[in-house]
């Protein structure tokens, strides 16, 4: 009888911090959305922010973070997929493909101030590229490539051995099986993963303080040259992302409405995760249902 | 064969890496040469983050009534400012303190080749949390505090209560600035006392934090806090300016040997009354053209 | 890059004449992933290589101890004579992240627990989203909450000023948190079905077969995914700066103002110029860091290789 009770009181602790943990999150984001939704409108998130006056707002942090969100996709997702294509189909089992999942692993783990500041000496002074969108996306990049590497190999590792051979025993060549029948078959799994991956870049700024820099020069919205100085499509221009404009304003903003900008900066970037979170659930689902021909 | 291949062609890339920087320490030293008429041509800045809104806001001006100038603003700290526009990465830096006091030793042939640009005074004064029930402290005093020698308020004339010091980092062109005009010695990095860099940070710590003492900017200064006098003297712009007030110092604006084209007409546009009499003094700032004081590079205080 | 691993297959294909085409398209397909595997050797080499460039100086060129640094106790950069000593913050690094994961695996454990045996409905739809949205919220935005909330909630509650290795723990515990959980509830989740059932039809209750079966068999498991949120509070920077307080000494209880690598490598790097000793030292404590970085992934490593075994 006695070992019911402690099943039942174990029960009842772990249950509770289940439910404490959601009240927990449901508390955060309680907070964070309370104190600054009030704060969020149309004019907040598209006017151009006021370093003295009040009413500035926060429009080209929000698209500069959009924008170094697909730089950096554009540049990770092909050579993520590379690598991961290589570490599941290629790679024989020695000690050369265990040394590059060590360096996988490392490359992941890595501080992303030690990379903020790896790409403010090599990409930013040395490559010469300056404080910009582009040294951002690249530093970025060093983050989420071996993620994308990670998706990459264990969705492809998923898919069922009989399609795989299959192809290969209809004389498809290695690369065709896998860019043919297998990419197609993991790709809900992996643009799963990419969008969820693609949310931390959206909130990281320890990096970006030292390599896309925090100054938000006056963009033109109806100038799309990227090869313009004012254009917002320009890679090179420095851009200052709505997680380094909520840092700046916290720590240096002169605004009187200071606090309230921050509030309602971070209220848009923790809805634009959640809608990151909920995007990736749906489209992952979707892109299975129709890639699984009609359910 | 394939491993020794993947190692080697490793190796090179590693190495070319390598090798491709240690040559270009200077290019584009200024992009916005090109003189004539209408000016043109990008200007990066960057440096000092409590320069920045004052260079953000002057440029935006700029930029209005030269189109084809695109300037930009980046904080990133003094001592970035000034290696950046030694390198040559950037047109112009930034900074809180004179170039000689951060390219020192080693550096100091690099100081030489900046030209200074004074383009404001930054005054800085003693903020406290509101209880502590002092409003003046003398020089002796803040010494006393900032080394620890006094830990309770009423020893300096205030509540019984425990002194807590809200300081900046060593590095700090305020902390040197305080240290230099308001102390005349070096501060301690004390146990039990907090270190912030951000004037914000620091505004929200000792306003929050029972017995708090530390230092902003005057911008920085709202009714959350107590501004303190010092031996007496209020710090307001008029007594910065008129010499009663000592701590003080310019804002810089470096450029690697004499600017031209772009950067030179926006350095005078930084000078000229549209931003001396309105941005810099909305943003807390004192003209330069106000002081009726000078101060040189060793801290010499002589009359204009 | 790519010519290199592509070279061969093109000279191949204009002698021969009739080299076969898929074969050329095998050859370019598996030259462009291994290019992509060569890219990321490229840039952990170049990493390591630039940090310890730059990070050595003050021990090569500088006169900087290894020794003084490493166990010195007194932090002094701008002093006249400087002084380097940056075991406070080694200890502040380990301190906070420590007590974070001290703070984190029991919640992070227990909520895997949750999701996979006693709810796993309200464990899929609820527990694991907000889970992964706690992933997501910038570390930013928790140094903003911790500043806000959690500093003056433990300045009210105990002795001090509320910043410290408690605040920055907390904060830290929070972010952490889904790492823990999700190598946790993958370890869970991964082990065979028949164990538990043979647990439950020898007469064992739920609790008996979760703490004598389930926790031992994935012990190995659960600590990687413990150490790996230690590593990951070790190398945050942004919102443990805005919550210790980051006096450069050892703190003489968990609510004094403490300091740890990344928060002084934040504050001072931007005021430093280039190439000066201050600067280069805190290069040194970048190249610490990833030192460290290196030790937890063979920590990981070892238990993983234990996780095999079993």
């Amino acid at each position: 009888m006695k070992a019911k009770s402690v099943d039942r009181i174990m029960t009842g602790v772990i249950v509770g911090i289940g439910f404490l943990i959601i009240a927990l999150l449901a508390a955060l984001l309680g907070y964070l959305l309370i104190r600054g939704v009030g704060h969020i409108s149309w004019h907040f998130l598209t006017s151009a922010p006021e370093s003295i006056r009040s009413g500035g707002g926060i429009g080209p942090q929000l698209f500069n973070s959009l924008f170094l969100l697909v730089l950096t996709m554009i540049i990770t997702v092909p050579l993520g997929l590379g690598a991961g294509i290589y570490m599941s189909e290629y790679a024989k089992q020695n000690r050369l493909t265990a040394f590059i999942r060590l360096i996988v692993e490392v490359l992941s783990s890595f501080p992303s101030i030690v990379v903020g500041l790896f790409g403010l000496l090599v990409i930013v002074n040395r490559f010469g590229l300056g404080l910009s969108l582009m040294s951002g996306a690249l530093a970025l990049t060093v983050f989420n490539l071996p993620l994308m590497v990670r998706i990459t190999e264990q969705a492809l590792r998923a898919v069922p051995r009989e399609q795989k051979e299959a192809g290969l025993a209809l004389g498809l060549s290695r690369w065709r099986t896998i860019t043919t029948v297998m990419l197609p078959i993991s790709l809900p799994a992996i643009v799963t993963g990419t969008i969820l991956a693609a949310g931390r870049v959206f909130g990281e700024a320890a990096a970006l303080l030292f390599t896309a820099g925090m100054s938000s020069p006056r963009l033109d919205f109806s100038d799309w040259n990227p090869l313009h100085h004012t254009s917002p499509l320009n890679p090179f221009r420095p851009a200052e992302t709505l997680a380094v404009h909520i840092w700046k304003v916290n720590s240096e903003g002169l605004a009187p409405d200071a606090a309230q900008i921050a509030a309602g900066a971070s209220a848009v970037l923790v809805i634009t995760v959640l809608l990151f979170n909920l995007g990736a659930r749906w489209l992952g689902r979707a892109l299975y249902r129709k890639l699984t021909a009609g359910r | 064969m394939k491993k020794s291949l993947l190692v080697l062609t490793t190796l090179a890339l590693g190495i070319s890496l390598a090798a491709c920087g240690k040559n270009e320490n200077s290019n584009n030293a200024n992009a916005g040469a090109s003189s004539g008429a209408a000016l043109s041509g990008a200007i990066s800045a960057a440096g000092s983050t409590a320069l920045q809104p004052l260079v953000d806001q002057a440029s935006k001006k700029f930029m209005d009534l030269n189109k084809d100038v695109t300037i930009t603003v980046n904080g990133g700290g003094s001592g970035a400012g000034l290696s950046q526009v030694a390198e040559g990465t950037v047109q112009i830096g930034n900074s809180d303190v004179f170039a000689e006091e951060k390219l020192k030793d080693a550096d100091a042939d690099k100081a030489k080749e900046l030209v200074d640009h004074q383009v404001a005074v930054v005054s800085i004064a003693a903020v406290a949390n509101k209880d502590v029930g002092v409003d003046n402290l003398t020089k002796a005093q803040l010494v006393d505090i900032f080394t620890g020698k006094v830990t309770n308020w009423k020893d300096v004339g205030g509540k019984d209560e425990k002194v807590v010091l809200v300081n900046r980092p060593a590095s700090s062109g305020t902390r040197a600035t305080f240290e230099n005009f308001a102390l005349g010695a070096k501060s301690e990095d004390l146990p039990d006392s907090i270190t912030e860099d951000a004037s914000g940070t620091v505004r929200k710590l000792v306003s929050e934090t029972p017995g708090a003492i530390g230092y902003l900017a005057l911008s920085y200064l709202d009714d959350t806090i107590q501004a303190l006098k010092y031996e007496g003297v209020e710090p307001t712009s008029e007594n910065v300016a008129s010499g009663t007030y000592p701590v003080w110092a310019y804002e810089h604006m470096y450029t690697k040997g004499q600017p031209e084209g772009a950067v030179k007409a926006f350095l005078d546009y930084m000078l000229s009354d549209e931003i001396q009499t309105t941005d810099v003094k909305d943003l807390g700032y004192i003209p330069v053209s106000d002081m009726k004081v000078t101060r040189d590079v060793a801290g010499v205080v002589s009359n204009k | 890059m790519n010519m290199t691993q592509t070279g061969p297959a093109d000279a191949l294909s204009k002698d021969g004449g009739k080299f076969p085409k898929h074969r050329l398209e095998e050859l370019r397909g598996r030259g462009y992933v291994m290019f992509c595997v060569l890219l990321l050797i490229v840039i952990i080499f170049s990493i390591v290589y630039f940090i310890a460039s730059r990070g050595l100086t003050p021990f090569t060129s500088q006169g900087v101890s290894l020794g003084n640094m490493l166990g010195g106790l007194k932090w002094a950069p701008e002093a006249d004579t400087p002084s380097f000593g940056a075991l406070p913050f080694l200890f502040g690094s380990f301190a906070t992240s420590v007590l974070a994961a001290v703070i984190a695996a029991p919640l992070g454990i227990c909520a895997a627990i949750f999701m996979t045996e006693m709810m796993p409905k309200v464990g899929k739809n609820i527990l694991q989203p907000a889970i992964e949205l706690l992933a997501g919220v910038p570390s930013v935005v928790y140094g903003f909450v911790g500043l806000s909330v959690i500093v003056p909630f433990l300045r009210d509650v105990f002795p001090g000023q509320g910043v410290g290795i408690l605040a920055g723990s907390i904060v830290l515990s929070v972010m952490i948190l889904p790492t823990i959980t999700t190598v946790a509830t993958d370890a869970l989740r991964s082990l065979p079905a028949g164990l538990k059932e043979g647990s439950y039809a020898l007469g064992a209750t739920r609790w008996q077969t979760i703490s004598r079966l389930v926790i031992p068999t994935t012990l190995p498991a659960l600590m990687t995914g413990v150490v790996l949120g230690i590593a990951r509070a070790f190398g945050e920077a942004l919102a443990v700066q805005m919550v210790i307080g980051n006096a450069p000494h050892i703190p003489h209880s968990l609510t004094q103002s403490a300091a740890t690598l990344t928060s002084i490598i934040t504050l001072s790097m931007g005021n430093t110029t280039s190439g000066s000793l201050h600067n280069n030292a805190l290069w040194s404590l970048a190249l610490i860091l990833l030192i460290m970085t290196f030790l937890f992934v063979f920590v990981v490593r070892l238990l993983e290789r234990r996780v095999k075994r079993v």
